[in-house]
This record gives C-alpha cells, structure tokens and sequence, in this order.
C-alpha cells in the first residue's frame, strides 16, 4: 500500500520524525487556511503517486495568499502522467542548506534490512546508483539485533554527511529506522533529508509503502486504505476482499494461486490473447468468494470471456463447481466461462458442473491450460 | 531417496484442531504420512480421530520423537509458532500460513539463522513438500504426484508458487515421470528455505537425475540459482518463470511477486537460468515437455 506524500509525513510525525508543518488541503480555502497555519512563506505540493510533480508545476512556492490561491487553483485538477490531482499538501517553506537521502528496505537476497544513505539527496538516488555508486553508503541491519544511535552516527560519517548535520542525521536514521520496522513498512525513504542552515535535519519528503499482511496490527490504516488509487474494478473487487489488479484486454481471468493466475495471464497471450485481469481467489477459495470474483469479472465492460483457471490444493474442486453454479444464479453473466479444473476433488467438482444443466453457450469445461486459453480467447474474439 | 522428508519423517500438525490444519493434516495423513501427534494450546489431552493432542511443541515431541512439523496457523500466531517448533527441537518445520507480515518474516529468519541453526524452515506461504510414496507435509494433492521409480530416471522439482508447483507434478504425472521430492519453498519475500539449498540437496540426492524449477517475478532469487546452478548442477534442468506478461510496479498477489524499477522481470530470469543451461519453457506445459526430452535422453 503506497501512501501520498501527506500520509507518509503524518506516518513519520507518528515516530518522531522532524517534517515541516502544513497541512492537507481539497480546495483552494482550505489551502488558504492551511497557508496561515503554517506561516508564509509556504510550498504547495500536488499531492499524487507518481515521481516527476515538480517538473510537471504540481509544486509551487507562494509567498503570500494570492499566490497560494493562484498555485492552489492551478495545481487541483491538474494531470501528472495520468494521474488527476485531489488533494495538496501545504506546508511551510523550509531553507535549504544541504540536501541527503536516507531509507530503509528489506534487502530479499541478504535477508536483512537495509539502510540506504547518501550525502547526495535531492536527485533520483538509481541516478546516483550509476553515475557515483560510491556515494551511496549500504549497510545491512539484522532486523533481531535493530539499528543503534552508534551505529546510525558511523553510517552517515561513512557517506560523509557534514559534521554538523551528523547528530541530527543519526538520530532521524533511529526513528525512520523505527518507523520501517514497528510500522510495518516495505518502504521508508527521505529525499531529501535537509539540513537548514539553523543546523536542524528534517525530512522534507516521505515516501511510505505499508506491507499490506500486516494490517491486522494497524488499525490506524484503515484511512489510507480510503484513499488508495484503484480504478473501479479494483474497488469493487476490494469490497470482497479479493486479489484483483485491473489491465485492459478481453479475456476475463479467475485462477487460485498468484504463480496460476500469472501464469494464466501469460498464457492467454501467448495463444494471442489479452487479460483483463489478474484475480487469484487463493487458497481455500469456497463457493462464496467465486461468486464474488464472478461479480467482479462481469463488472468490467471490456470482458469477452472468462477463464477460470483451477488446480486445487487448499482450493477444493467441489467448492469451485458450487461456487460457479451459485453465481450463475445470482449474477447475469454477460461472457460465457471456459473452465479447466485440476487438483483436489476435480472430479466432483466436473461432477457438479455437468449435472448442473448449465448450456455449453454459457460454460464450457477444456482438459488442459492451454486448451482453455485458446477457447477463451477464440470466444473473446468473435 | 528423497530429500529434506521420508517415510519415516514423524510429524506434528500445530493447528490440527483448526479447520485447514485438520482437512490437511487427515489428507497428510491418509496419504500415509506418519503424523503422530497435534499441538494446540489448551486443548491437550484430546485427540483428532486418533491423534493425540498437545498443549505445546514440547509435550509433542516429548511423546512422541517428532522431528517434523506442519504449522497451519493463522498470520498472528505463526511466527510464534515457528518459533516455538524451533525451540522444541524440530528439524524441519512447513509454514503454509499465508499473509504474515515481511518484518515478522525477516525476524523469524534471522532468529532461527541465530539461535537454532539446526532448524529448516520451509515457506511461509508455501504448498509444503511431497516425497511421493513416503512423505506429505502441506497441502498438495498427493495423487497428482506419481512416485519415483526404482531404475529412475526421476525428477526433483522446486517451486516458488504453489499452485503451480501442483501443474508442474501433474504433468510430468501424464508423461509417466517419478517424482523424488518435490519442493515449493512459497512466494513471499524471505522465505526459509530458498532454490539454492533445494538445487543442492538435489544435486547431492542419488535418486534425482534431473531438476525442474519454477520461478516467478520479483527478487532476484533466480538469478542467484542461475549462478549457483552454472558453478555446482551437472543434472539437467528446466524451468519455467510466471509473470512474462505482469505490468511494472503491480504486486501480483503474491507479497513477492513484483517487477520495480526493471529488476525482477520474467524475461532477466528466463536470460540467466539460460545462460546458465537450463532449458526455459514459455509455460508449464512446455517447461513438462522439455522434462520429459531431458528424461528420455538419460533413460
């Protein structure tokens, strides 16, 4: 779950983390309000998920009200690379001494947490990466042992942050390392980390991504999951808790498992299909969550045919049979099914199928993947 | 032979008494696995049609010598469950537990690299294993595997997903190929046990003569068996890696499974498992059919 910029420093503020004061704002009286309240001189700040906002003028500095009306004015409704701006974020302009980078990740090859730190901030850090790898210090953090003030403080001497920002850069590191892991973050990242000339360090920007398997803990998540970017299908599809990302073409996919469903995507396009989806219903999957993911399906316009595509583990062929003969009685199916069923209890589960009584128009059974890829996309075709 | 279980691999459900640890831990069992014993806090003393239960990890072993476990938990208590396992003495311990959190993960991995060594952990979020004929531990349909068989030649395979792990027995099961071990070490991003250590394993099992391995986006941990496989495999090999087709930046569905900032890609995979000499299928299917070549030119 990537959150906005607004988010991510009011995540920050939650562990401590010196941001500057603004505040969030729909319309140009409430960027007015927000202006006030952190003092003039004040920067406004589009406020969407995609890199690039300050070239695109969806950041603007304003040095007093009419400005903030004007840049305020201009910047809500603007499209950032295909993304419309809702929302700014207004807060106090800071002086800028220096500018760093700092962040946190799971490093998957090491198994370990990884701290990212440069003296060079400002700029895309895989710029920095290619041109002067040497300028970004790595360091690895055993995520039992945690990151101590000592060690923070010898990780920014080694990516030669000047003496006098040391202090305020190791004790930043602490807490944004705090936030990473008691926050549950797959991504905790500054830049830049400024350095004022009053010699304060703050994070000026804050890119957060919430590792969603730990929502269980975070209750206070629950109002970045409302302002998530999804389009339509995707919402729908999250009412019923369902693993649904939206693509563009024709042919309507429901498969359980991820490594199936990507597969299935695969498939389809090689036998010169497109999906329109990637669902995977999971393990366990009953009758229930396949009529819900057959409702979703059928949402989406573009849909020709549909592919469900099962090898049953946790995922019981019955329940899969039942699933579909129950939606099929809910829901007004607009595409007609192509169904490949493998795995545990297949054989009921064609059982229940065929003594369903379903028309071949509107449900077909194939023996393998490949065949049912290509009857799906044949169907999506004519 | 086999590898990591075999037929006399003793087994404790943690969970038994809950409804997925039950309906896998009767099929585990059914299919022949020794499973002797369920552990669930506080209800000790009683029994899942004729498997005794216990309060803790401990008291399981204790009576029984178990020296496996299958943890079927949900995403709060697995950590500690794993944990708990560990500290029992288990060897080797199957998490199939979906949706526990990447910083629990990281902890539990580096705890059990710290404190208990001896300890394999495979998955979380993983089908389980399967030594058709002797041992399942986890949640694959045992009749889609077909056994090894005494003359060979048989096939190890690896997997990264489950579901596909399953298409991946179930074909070589239509072309008539043994399996020895088969293996799906789960999709999320820090898993226990990781294609090297299966690769090696396999690479040092007599009863192996050929390796199927089944990829996915995200990570690098195929590329890292690319290395390994060109330094230390001399058994044949193909592969398959799902998610040619997935959008840059989507997580598809699996915490693992993510293509960002160029790194991870179908395509990186496929080029160095190639490199390295294994034949790429461009879907399951394929990557069965290139098996079932290597298999009867070692036959």
């Amino acid at each position: 779950m990537d959150l906005f910029e607004y988010q991510g420093k009011q995540y920050f503020a939650r562990f401590d983390i010196p941001v500057s004061p603004g505040d969030k704002a729909d319309t140009v009286e409430e960027a007015l309000a927000a202006a006030d309240a952190a003092g003039y001189p004040v920067v406004v700040k589009a406020q969407v998920q995609v890199g690039g906002r300050g070239k695109a003028g969806g950041i603007k500095l304003a040095d007093n009200a009419d400005e903030v009306r004007t840049h305020a004015g201009n910047i809500l409704g603007m499209d950032i690379k295909g993304h419309v701006v809702k929302r700014l974020w207004v807060e106090h302009a800071s002086d800028i001494e220096d500018e760093y980078y700092a962040s946190f990740t799971l490093d998957r090859a090491a198994k370990k947490h990884l701290l990212m730190l440069s003296a060079q901030g400002g700029v895309e850090i895989e710029a920095v990466a290619e041109s002067d790898p040497d300028a970004i210090v790595k360091l690895h953090i055993d995520p039992v042992i945690g990151l101590d003030a000592a060690t923070a403080r010898q990780a920014a001497v080694d990516a030669k942050i000047p003496e006098k920002a040391l202090d305020g850069t190791a004790d930043i590191l602490v807490k944004l390392y705090r936030c990473f892991s008691e926050g549950d973050c797959d991504l905790a990242e500054i830049n830049p980390l400024i350095l004022k000339p009053t010699g304060e360090v703050h994070a000026l920007d804050a890119k957060v991504t919430l590792d969603a398997n730990a929502l269980f803990r975070h209750p206070e998540w629950a109002e970045y999951a409302e302002t998530e970017e999804l389009d339509e299908r995707e919402r729908l599809a999250k009412t019923h808790d369902l693993q649904y990302i939206g693509l563009d073409g024709t042919v309507g996919i429901i498969a359980n498992g991820a490594g199936l469903a990507m597969s299935t995507l695969d498939v389809v396009n090689q036998v010169g299909g497109s999906a329109a989806n990637f669902l995977d219903i999971g393990g366990g999957a009953n009758a229930d969550v396949m009529a819900a993911a057959l409702e979703v399906i059928n949402f989406d316009q573009n849909v020709s045919s549909i592919f469900i595509n099962i090898f049953g583990g946790i995922t019981r062929g019955e329940e899969v049979a039942k699933g579909i003969v129950e939606a099929l009685g809910r829901v007004d199916l607009r595409a007609p099914i192509v169904i490949r069923l493998d795995g545990t209890n297949a054989e009921e589960g064609r059982q229940i199928l065929a003594d369903a009584g379903i028309p071949e128009s509107k449900l077909r059974s194939e023996p393998t993947m490949l065949d049912a890829a290509r009857a799906a996309v044949a169907l999506a075709k004519n | 032979m086999s590898i990591f279980v075999n037929e006399n691999t003793k087994v404790i459900v943690q969970g038994l008494t809950g409804g997925q640890g039950k309906y896998h831990g009767l099929r585990n069992r059914d299919y022949g696995t020794n499973v002797v014993a369920g552990v669930t806090p506080g209800k000790g003393g009683q029994d899942v049609e004729g498997i005794p239960i216990f309060d803790s990890v401990a008291d399981a072993v204790a009576a029984t010598g178990a020296d496996a476990s299958f943890v079927a938990v949900p995403p709060k208590a697995a950590p500690a469950a794993i944990l708990e396992a560990a500290a029992a003495g288990v060897s080797f311990v199957v998490c199939i537990t979906e949706g526990i959190p990447a910083q629990d993960e990281a902890r539990v991995f580096n705890t059990l690299l710290a404190d208990y060594p001896k300890t394999r952990l495979l998955g979380p979020n993983c089908p389980g294993i399967i030594s058709p004929g002797k041992c399942n531990i986890g949640i694959t349909a045992g009749e889609i595997a077909l056994p090894p068989s005494a003359e060979g030649p048989n096939v190890g395979i690896v997997s990264r997903s489950g579901t596909l792990t399953y298409q991946a027995l179930y074909e070589l099961k239509q072309k008539g190929i043994g399996v020895s071990t088969c293996v799906g070490i789960g999709g999320d991003p820090v898993p226990g046990t990781n294609f090297i250590d299966c690769l090696s394993e396999f690479q040092a099992d007599p009863d192996t003569h050929a390796i199927i391995m089944i990829g996915e986006i995200g990570g690098s941990a195929e590329e890292e068996a690319a290395d390994f496989i060109k330094a230390n495999v001399t058994k044949p090999m193909s592969a398959y890696i799902a998610g040619v087709t997935a959008p840059a930046g989507k997580k598809m569905g699996h915490a693992g499974a993510i293509v960002s900032g160029g790194k991870g890609t179908a395509q990186g995979k496929m080029d160095a498992l190639a490199e390295a000499g294994v034949k790429i299928g461009l879907n399951p299917t394929e990557a069965g059919e290139l098996m079932a070549e290597i298999v009867a030119n070692l036959s």
